[in-house]
């Protein structure tokens, strides 16, 4: 298995686009979700490079992206996250690809498809939720206030990233130890930059988008996810017409790391019966 | 040195059984009690997080009870809302992927609904063939350091409050000199038949409202007025004179266009306003006539100076002289000044140079320790006779640009010429780059 860079083009760049697996096969793009980077696909990657051409990207923001091509404003809804979707498929000239987006990325999966349906031509949407907060009837999980302690969570351990990561996430060539010595180094992210995903993450309300969804998709959510419990998988299946619902017993948000057999099976499965 | 009171000898006899049993007594301390009693909590999770095993300390600080906890709570029901959400999106991932974490910031729910600052380490067990089998967590008491961690984070907010307003008044200040200084300057220079104009404005430094001025306007038909100065001071209230200054100067040549009389007209505006209040404010100036004769195309030139550095007249044939004003006072110092006329004619190639002493102060040399002087001044020009208005003021900014630091003055540069009738080979006036009027360093 080789992972090539893109060089030359700027969205390639921009957004850490990796292309691996096997070039003839059908495109599968996996979008990582707020808090980490493509790096988080690294037990899924092995399970589709045989049959599949394996496209990893980070958001502009997150991971080794293009930091200096962060736009607050253009972040501030999903919508800009999408176009980086749309940017991505573009540069590599994508169609009919499957698009696998975990947590909030399976929302900008849904509006990515919409802005671009000659490109996407199926969904995985792992541990989605389109809006967290609750909503009369709807049960996402969480209180206004809630995000409100999680965006001051994510303050209180970013006090020295400016110092210490920056030097890492920006790639300093002459330090080149640092990486190493870093623990916790996979999924940095600049502080400004999280505050900003995290509050369009957790603000949304995607539920009206799940109505324009018109290709193909599997929803995979875990039994027991404090982030997306059941009941938010169960609405987004209904939301969905003609969607499967898959429910992993795992424990946690991140499925394909808690329990990546099940989830590549699941991916797998789905990805074989798909025309 | 002497001892007032007896010290414990380290070789003692006595003292050296007693440090061999409390010693002996640290090594019985048990596995067991250390676990139970260290100063930190101590956790052992299943892989789905469900907790196997508690230390009595991280029980203690949570107020909660071993049965109620073990084999019945997961790590992120003992977690607030916020550090769940963390725990989802950071930690786990993170512990997942590299088998440890350490150091995160997270906040516990204590029994009596308190919130207990802690900071977590954890680290997952494998098994021989590498499969995770278990995760071990530590767990500190953050309170002190989060409170004091908490004043930094709102020292650096304020701090990146305080920078961004900072940076805001900046540009807007900037901006609203910028606009300010170019209302003290004419925005082109009016077309003269037979003569050619050319001008340029260097600022020292963009934060500071420059003092020098300049403009070129018609007096009447067939004569045209113009001048050149430099008001004393810098910042709004220089700002305030130049104003004052063009304003008067433009006003009085309509009235009386004879040099000597504007700058009079001039000298007693600014002492009226200015120094009979005791606040003396004062400028240098020439000011001139130039009176094309559309027969024979020469120019007649009629000026003043007051207190202002001598003009420089290059001629086409390849000199450059000053035209001496001697005697000239400060414009605005005295009640009745004295300014005196000089006069000249330009004859096609000629160019009158008018400058202010930003320009023949520039600090020049390795240690900046001369300055640039009249007479280096007058050897350029005459390098550079000849050519047209233009093309001296293109060479004149190149040589500010080459002063680089040592230029501490704004420096306005006016130069007023009769077209050669042929261009000379070294010369080439309609391909010059057009001289900006106005530039910033």
């Amino acid at each position: 298995m080789s992972f090539g860079k893109l060089e030359g083009m700027d969205t390639d760049r921009r957004n850490n686009v990796t292309v691996t697996g096997n070039p003839q096969g059908r495109t599968v793009v996996l979008a990582h979700g707020f808090g980490c980077d493509q790096n988080m696909w690294r037990l899924t990657v092995p399970a589709l490079a045989e049959k599949y051409r394996v496209v990893l990207f980070d958001y502009v923001g997150a991971g080794r992206s293009d930091l200096s091509a962060f736009s607050e404003e253009r972040y501030s809804s999903l919508d800009g996250y999408a176009r980086d979707v749309v940017e991505v498929c573009e540069a590599l000239d994508l169609s009919d690809a499957v698009f696998v987006g975990h947590s909030v990325s399976a929302m900008i999966g849904v509006l990515a498809a919409d802005l671009a349906p000659e490109r996407i031509g199926a969904l995985v949407m792992i541990a989605p939720s389109p809006r967290y907060i609750d909503d009369e009837d709807y049960r996402g999980g969480f209180s206004a206030p809630d995000i409100d302690e999680l965006l001051t969570s994510l303050e209180s351990n970013y006090l020295g990233w400016s110092a210490v990561m920056a030097p890492v996430i920006m790639g300093n060539a002459e330090r080149p130890a640092l990486g190493e010595e870093l623990k916790n180094s996979f999924c940095a992210t600049d502080p400004d930059m999280a505050r900003v995903f995290a509050r369009t993450t957790f603000l949304s309300d995607s539920r009206d988008d799940l109505k324009s969804v018109r290709v193909p998709t599997l929803v995979l959510d875990c039994t027991r996810d404090a982030i997306a419990p059941p009941e938010v998988g169960a609405f987004v299946h209904r939301a969905i017409p003609g969607s499967t619902l898959i429910t992993l017993d795992a424990t946690g948000h991140c499925p394909h790391l808690s329990a990546p057999e099940a989830t590549n099976a699941a991916i797998t499965g789905f990805l074989a019966g798909l025309l | 040195m002497c001892r007032t009171g007896r010290q414990p000898d380290p070789a003692d006899a006595d003292n050296g059984k007693t440090s061999d049993a409390a010693f002996a007594e640290l090594l019985e301390d048990s596995a067991e009690d250390l676990y139970e009693s260290a100063p930190c909590g101590y956790l052992s999770m299943l892989m789905d997080g469900t907790i196997a095993k508690i230390n009595t300390t991280l029980l203690d600080w949570l107020g909660l009870e071993r049965e109620a906890v073990v084999g019945r709570m997961r790590f992120t029901d003992l977690l607030t809302v916020g550090g769940r959400l963390y725990h989802e999106t950071h930690f786990e991932p993170l512990l997942r992927m590299q088998g440890r974490i350490g150091g995160i910031a997270l906040e516990m729910k204590q029994a009596d609904g308190a919130r207990m600052p802690v900071l977590v380490s954890s680290v997952v067990k494998y098994g021989g063939g590498g499969e995770p089998l278990m995760i071990r967590t530590t767990v500190f008491d953050a309170r002190d350091r989060r409170a004091y961690e908490e004043e930094l984070l709102r020292g650096r907010k304020a701090a990146e409050e305080a920078r961004k307003q900072a940076e805001a008044d900046r540009a807007r200040l900037q901006e609203a000199l910028a606009v300010l200084q170019q209302s003290l300057l004419p925005a082109t220079l009016p077309p003269v038949p037979g003569v050619e104009t050319a001008a340029h404005y260097c600022t020292a430094s963009p934060d500071r409202l420059g003092g020098d001025f300049y403009d070129v306007f018609p007096v009447d038909g067939k004569r045209f007025a113009f001048f050149l100065g430099d008001v004393c001071g810098k910042g709004p209230q220089a700002a305030a004179v130049t104003s004052l200054t063009r304003y008067t100067l433009r006003a009085a040549a309509l009235h009386d266009s004879d040099p000597v009389a504007a700058l009079s007209t001039l000298n007693k505006v600014l002492h009226e306003r200015y120094a009979a209040g005791g606040d003396p404010r004062y400028c240098t100036a020439v000011f001139g006539v130039l009176e094309p004769d559309p027969a024979t195309g020469l120019v007649a030139v009629r000026l003043a100076s007051g207190g202002h550095p001598p003009v420089l007249v290059l001629r086409a044939e390849g000199t450059a002289d000053f035209l001496p004003t001697p005697g000239g006072l400060l414009v605005g110092v005295l009640p009745d000044a004295r300014f005196v006329a000089a006069t000249t004619v330009l004859a096609p190639g000629d160019t009158l140079l008018l400058y202010t002493d930003g320009l023949t102060e520039a600090r020049t040399g390795e240690d900046r320790g001369s300055l640039y002087g009249d007479e280096a001044l007058r050897a350029f020009a005459a390098q550079h006779a000849g050519r047209s208005p233009r093309a001296v003021v293109q060479a004149l900014t190149v040589l500010l640009e080459e002063f680089g630091d040592g230029l501490d003055d704004d420096t306005a540069l006016l130069a007023l010429g009769v077209p050669a009738p042929a261009p000379r080979p070294d010369s080439h006036p309609d391909t010059d780059p057009d001289p900006a009027t106005k530039s910033t360093r």
